[in-house]
């Protein structure tokens, strides 16, 4: 008997134990087994190495004091609680950061669906206004940031020049602290709006059968009707995807605080991955920062998490039990 | 994530994102009112970069001459010289097509791999795998960031570019690895069947008979890369650390914060600056928006 299991493994092409665990059943399976996992190999190194590991390690390291070099040190919640209670930037750039995204995710969202439907009308000239639209996700956010500091400038700025026609004094924008918050929304609504969210509800709106539009043209139905009745739940799947995105594009939001404001006018737009930045790699206090980043996370966890389970009510999908 | 399964494949589930003749609007009153719309909401698109270009090419007391003009009296094209010379920005454009490039080649060849392994093997956990893989989309860099700071760190790869495209030959990335099975399901499977049964590898289907087929896929895949990794910032803020390891979006702000010489404004040599990082993404995607339209219309076929 172990003589004829051991002629099996050693007979070429035959099942071994580790392709038995694959869950392989014949020998071209087994070979397929070993290959796929052979073929996945950089993706389960790039997992362990610079996520999984990561992630792992971030944990420690929040319970740490930590420079980033040398040994962490073991200071249990200590992080957590000068994050809540001793930390006079933390809430104030939490809330800003959620100030932020209140505007920046709905208006961006409602606005990117406008163009989306724009687009769909298959006008003349439709490809080049698409291109027009993505312009802005094609260009780094340090030029976006630059020129508009250059657009919002307070006296030779074509804003407060626009403003000053129509009789309005423009206020100093990015330079004042009660202003440079909205200018860092209108900067991020203009660059996000036609970008791949735009791109994600074209296809959405694609998806709308023409057959439902044609039946509810002939019972009488208004263009408002059918958008609202038909167009609007068969697009909430990705409403609901481009939601999702839009709140952790949001709540991370930095390169643009960071270049055009340094987070100031006096911390008016310190935002909460700005301050993340600055604790881990100005100051180098690694395992405060990485309970910050802790921190973060699971807030966004929580969000989508109550995203997720809003979702049941509103969310239709076509083809799907679900 | 089982709702979020349900979800994801949204992206791709369309059969064309063109905009086709589907319902030719004519020209009733409402179609004018639209249309005019879209162009307002296009100029407001255009004008800002409309605004950088005239800025780059004017002479510095142009600047701030009150009312602005529109148009640069005469344009200064020397603005765009006197950049190169202020700031080594050849060095820049050098540093960001390394890490382009080779970010690029290890995101193509790697995800191509890992996608291949999903959409054409089965084997245990594979499935679990894949869930885990779409998962690591919502994760936000944050949490990882600092380990892998230290990561780094300790192999003594700060202030090189290592940092910056290394990763990117470990699987290159959920989204990509994403896009590319969904396009690999899309393509029958007798093919490479027939491949096997005649006697070739797995490479070899791998390397002759699925990579050719999807070019265009391909081809989305390297501009979205191209464009990520060129714009990236924050990757080059944390690992870069002396100017002449910088790449063009960090030596941008580095750029912004060089002290004015003598008081003289240097709006227009920073607006030449951007002009000179936003053209190559626009070269790019103008020259493949067919391969850009065409491979996310292509692996949408199947969801």
């Amino acid at each position: 008997m172990a003589r004829a299991s051991a002629e099996v493994a050693t007979k070429p092409g035959s099942i071994s134990l580790v392709a038995r665990l694959a869950g392989a059943k014949t020998p071209l399976q087994a070979r397929k087994a070993l290959w796929g996992y052979l073929l996945l190999l950089p993706w389960l190194l790039g997992l362990i190495i610079f996520i999984v590991g990561p992630i792992i390690a971030s944990f420690y390291f929040s319970f740490t004091d930590y420079e980033g070099m040398g040994v962490p040190a073991w200071i249990g919640l200590a992080n957590y609680q000068k994050a809540f209670f001793g930390d006079d930037l933390f809430w104030p750039s939490l809330g800003r950061t959620f100030e932020y995204s209140l505007v920046v995710v709905p208006v961006g969202l409602l606005g990117s669906l406008v163009l989306a439907v724009l687009l769909n009308r298959g006008m003349k000239g439709t490809n080049i206004f698409r291109t027009v639209f993505f312009l802005p996700s094609l260009t780094p956010a340090v030029a976006l940031a630059l020129l508009w500091t250059w657009l919002f400038h307070p006296t030779v700025g074509p804003i407060n020049l626009g403003l000053s026609w129509v009789g309005v004094q423009g206020p100093g924008w990015l330079t004042d602290q009660h202003w440079a918050l909205s200018a860092l929304i209108i900067i991020s609504l203009w660059a996000s709006m036609g970008g791949n969210a735009m791109l994600i509800f074209i296809a959405g709106l694609q998806g709308v059968p023409e057959s439902l539009m044609d039946a509810a043209e002939i019972d009488g139905a208004g263009r408002w009707d059918k958008f609202r009745n038909i167009t609007l739940p068969m697009i909430s799947p990705t409403l609901l995807f481009n939601l999702i995105l839009g709140v952790i594009g949001a709540l991370k939001v930095f390169t643009i605080a960071f270049v055009a404001t340094q987070g100031g006018p006096s911390y008016a737009t310190w935002f909460f991955a700005l301050h993340i930045y600055q604790q881990a790699f100005s100051y180098f206090r690694m395992g405060y920062g990485s309970a910050l980043a802790w921190i973060f996370v699971i807030m966004l966890l929580i969000f989508t998490y109550v995203q997720l389970s809003f979702s049941r009510r509103w969310v239709y999908y076509a083809g799907g039990s679900d | 994530m089982a709702t979020e399964e349900a979800v994801l494949p949204d992206i791709v589930r369309s059969r064309t994102f063109s905009v086709g003749a589907r319902r030719r609007a004519g020209w009733a009153p409402a179609a004018v009112l639209f249309y005019v719309l879209t162009l307002a909401l296009a100029v407001i698109f255009v004008f800002p970069f409309f605004w950088t270009v005239s800025s780059s090419l004017k002479q510095p007391f142009e600047l701030f001459s009150f009312p602005p003009t529109m148009f640069p009296i005469t344009p200064q094209w020397v603005n765009y010289a006197t950049v190169l010379q202020k700031v080594p920005f050849l060095t820049w454009v050098l540093n960001s097509l390394i890490v382009v490039a080779l970010n690029t080649g290890g995101v193509i060849v790697t995800s191509s791999l890992v996608a291949y392994s999903f959409a054409r093997f089965e084997y245990r956990g594979r499935d679990v795998l894949f869930l885990i893989t779409l998962g690591t989309m919502m994760l936000p860099s944050q949490v990882t960031l600092i380990p892998q700071f230290v990561l780094f760190n300790a192999l003594g790869w700060i202030n090189t570019l290592l940092p910056l495209w290394v990763p990117a030959w470990f699987g290159g990335g959920a989204f990509f690895i994403f896009l590319l099975r969904q396009f690999f399901l899309s393509l029958p499977n007798d093919l490479d069947e027939a491949a096997v049964i005649d006697g070739a590898s797995f490479l070899q289907v791998y390397w002759s008979i699925l990579m050719p087929l999807c070019k265009p896929a391909l081809a989305t895949v390297a501009i979205i890369s191209f464009i990520g990794s060129w714009n990236d910032f924050l990757g080059p803020l944390i690992y870069l650390n002396s100017p002449d390891k910088f790449t063009v979006a960090l030596g941008l702000n580095f750029f912004q914060n060089v002290p004015e010489s003598a008081g003289m404004p240097m709006q227009h040599l920073l607006m030449a600056a951007s002009v000179m990082a936003i053209l190559p993404c626009l070269v790019l995607f103008f020259s493949f928006q067919r391969y850009f339209v065409e491979g996310i219309v292509l692996s949408g076929i199947k969801g």
